[in-house]
């Protein structure tokens, strides 16, 4: 990354989140200290480090845009940093919160706080990747230390991290997981979802429900079809798409070709 | 001197505090030696989660709203499942019972050991930031990291992951370890525990600042040590069903902050560890008590810097309670039992690492929510924490200089280990105009 001897500067930024995926830091441990050794990190409010105008390397961005001061903020943080990284659901595809854009209208903010005039918000939430060019897309709710310092460690050999967008489905089976969706009829989002976590829902016998956002050429349709044979209602898939990513594109349009049907349904008195 | 104290106008802002986690900041105006504005702001954005849940099947709720908070979503999903099984009547038996103890024992050991070490104790060593404290006290910083790691070990066991774990669902979990893995676990939990007194030993030994205050506690209360479901309860004698909570706690908006205040019949009140200890020692067990009793803290506190003492002692404690229940652990044929939806009304709480966390539910003969209302545990101790600033800072002396004033400050709202992601994202929705 550097052409000096320094060490390369890294900031962690956070806009609308849960932190969670900052953890993916702070739950390191040893690493943790051993990539202080590597690398500086200047910028890191939570961790204590606090310097977020500093020119840097690596911007590890969690979180999506919902406020006129996160989309001045992510500008700064774009002209001060060489690569940038968007981790998480958040800051990918702008995460849980993004459901606000497919409500109805935008009453939300008046009924949840008394007083709405004092708060500030975007009508949309968006990725931070609607707002600048991000170099690299670390999927996931929330990413995981292993995504976090496989790209670091690629970063400082100085070359480009490995994208990960295979199916959930493709993990699951070199587990040799007995399948949740043939095997008992779960509505596993795993076939159209990016892999990752390690295919951790099925490992418990349960439904992937699709938070690390859609894989690469996700057949969403298909998965669709079979979720109504198995008795899924129009509105239940499409809360399936609708959930922790309904911000990505391609499970967005999956859910709202839902919401559609759900819609002829009810004009037609079904 | 003292007129030039009296005469000395000061405006302080820290426009983003650190090491606490979401984004929040600090406003000071002190003019003619007295102060004349304090305001904890708040301004992560709000997020609506209450409003996401409506139209969602009580199903999904343990998954939606672990997204609340990364660093305590086991709490969201314990507050939520506690709320949904009163309304539909579920009893989901002692095992599920027993490992939602374990799970949540994790969750405390987590949370605590990040915050007592990368958060807090970097004040009380002077440095900025855990690690430029690891170079000295790299001993101390490891054996932290390491208790943090078991928590999230048995975070794992339960829930595949530490942040945002999948394995809770309506009626108990979806799966349940095999005992070879609780026993491999079993066997590091015991050997952590001399490591963990010691831990108890070093946040006690720290030279804090001495106050008194006076704040009534507030806890849910069970036969054990409090963890999930109950009464909630103070130290000035309130005793009311977890029903009965929005009759006696009332939240309002203020301009500066994204967070409602939650007040108790009017008045600021504490949530959390030092809320809970207050409470409940007689409900510890005897090795947690005999580690007390050897401090040199006499319990209950009146002093908000014994907050992170009490952490450490509720380590200690949650790695003996899962050690206790890991140690009768036996593998179900089910590991949750069979749940029928029922309309109507939901009441749920439990301890979160930060204090008590409040869940409402209305729910249709489908199973979907048609409303929520969740009241997280930072919004009941911000009003709180503004009493508490203006009473240090009047004994620390608002003549210091304003770094140290800074310093003071930032020092006092970490004792509440405020989460600030949390306390953000909630709303009232009966509108009620200021």
């Amino acid at each position: 990354m550097t052409e000096s001897a320094a060490k390369p500067r890294v900031a962690v930024h956070k806009f609308s989140s849960c932190d969670g995926c900052q953890l993916a830091f702070l739950n390191l441990g040893e690493t943790l200290l051993q990539i202080a050794e590597l690398v500086d990190i200047v910028h890191f409010a939570e961790a204590g480090p606090l310097d977020p105008e500093a020119a840097v390397d690596i911007a590890f961005v969690e979180g999506s845009i919902s406020t006129p001061d996160e989309v001045e903020r992510i500008q700064r943080v774009r002209a001060n940093s060489r690569f940038l990284v968007s981790i998480g659901a958040c800051a990918t595809a702008g995460g849980i919160q993004s459901l606000r854009n497919l409500a109805e209208d935008n009453q939300w903010l008046g009924q949840v706080y008394a007083r709405p005039d004092y708060i500030a918000t975007l009508d949309k939430v968006t990725p931070i990747a609607g707002q600048v060019k991000v170099d690299l897309e670390l999927w996931g709710c929330p990413v995981n230390s292993r995504q976090i310092v496989s790209a670091i460690r690629a970063l400082l050999f100085g070359v480009v991290p490995v994208t990960e967008q295979d199916k959930v489905c493709l993990e699951c089976k070199r587990q040799q997981r007995v399948c949740v969706l043939v095997a008992q009829g779960t509505p596993c989002m795993g076939p159209v979802t990016r892999t990752g976590c390690g295919a951790l829902c099925p490992s418990f016998g349960r439904d992937c429900y699709g938070c690390y956002g859609p894989a690469e050429n996700p057949n969403t349709q298909a998965l669709a079809r079979r979720f109504e044979g198995l008795g899924l209602a129009p509105d239940a898939i499409a809360r399936r798409f609708h959930a922790i990513t309904s911000g990505a594109p391609a499970f967005h349009e999956a859910g709202l070709q839902q919401s559609d049907l759900k819609r002829q349904e009810k004009d037609h008195g079904g | 001197m003292a007129d030039e104290t009296q005469q000395r106008s000061v405006e302080l802002h820290v426009p983003v505090l650190t090491r606490v986690e979401g984004e929040g900041a600090l406003h000071l105006r002190i003019r003619d030696g007295q102060i004349e504005q304090l305001q904890l702001a708040i301004f992560e954005p709000p997020r609506l989660f209450e409003k996401f849940l409506e139209g969602r099947s009580y199903e999904e709720v343990p998954d939606l709203v672990a997204r609340i908070c990364g660093i305590c979503p086991v709490a969201y999903q314990m507050s939520a499942v506690d709320a949904l099984e009163s309304l539909f009547g579920i009893d989901p038996g002692p095992w599920v019972q027993d490992m939602r103890r374990v799970l949540y024992c994790g969750e405390w050991i987590e949370s605590h050991s990040l915050h007592i070490h990368l958060l807090a104790a970097p004040d009380f060593f002077g440095y900025d930031n855990v690690m430029a404290m690891a170079k000295d006290h790299p001993d101390e910083v490891r054996r932290g990291m390491h208790l943090q790691g078991l928590g999230n070990a048995l975070i794992r066991l339960l829930g595949a992951r530490s942040v945002h774990p999948v394995g809770v669902r309506v009626g108990g979990f979806h799966h349940a370890p095999d005992e070879r893995e609780v026993d491999n676990l079993l066997r590091q939990l015991r050997d952590a525990l001399p490591q963990a007194e010691a831990m108890v030993r070093w946040t006690a030994a720290i030279d804090l600042p001495e106050r008194t205050q006076s704040f009534p506690s507030v806890a849910c209360q069970s036969d054990d040590y409090p963890l999930v479901g109950g009464r909630i309860v103070s130290d000035r004698g309130l005793s009311i069903d977890k029903s009965a909570f929005e009759q006696q706690f009332a939240e309002h908006q203020e301009p500066h902050s994204t967070a409602l205040y939650s007040l108790l019949d009017g008045q600021p009140y504490l949530v959390g560890p030092m809320a809970r200890l207050n409470l409940h020692r007689d409900r510890l067990p005897a090795a947690v008590t005999h580690l007390m009793d050897s401090l040199p803290i006499d319990w209950p506190s009146a002093n908000p810097f014994h907050g992170m003492v009490a952490r450490a002692i509720e380590i200690y404690y949650a790695l003996h309670e899962a050690i206790r229940l890991l140690g009768a652990y036996r593998r179900p044929a089910q590991p949750f039992v069979p749940v029928t939806p029922k309309a109507g009304t939901g009441f749920g709480c439990s301890e979160a690492p930060r204090g008590l966390l409040w869940h409402r539910y209305d729910v249709d003969a489908q199973g979907l929510i048609t409303a929520a209302r969740i009241v997280p545990p930072t919004s009941q101790n911000q009003a709180r924490i503004e009493a508490d600033l203006r009473e240090s800072l009047t004994d620390f002396g608002l003549d210091q200089p304003d770094d140290a004033l800074r310093q003071h400050c930032e020092q006092v709202i970490r004792n509440y280990d405020p989460c600030i992601s949390c306390a953000t994202h909630f709303l009232r929705l009966t509108t009620e105009r200021l």
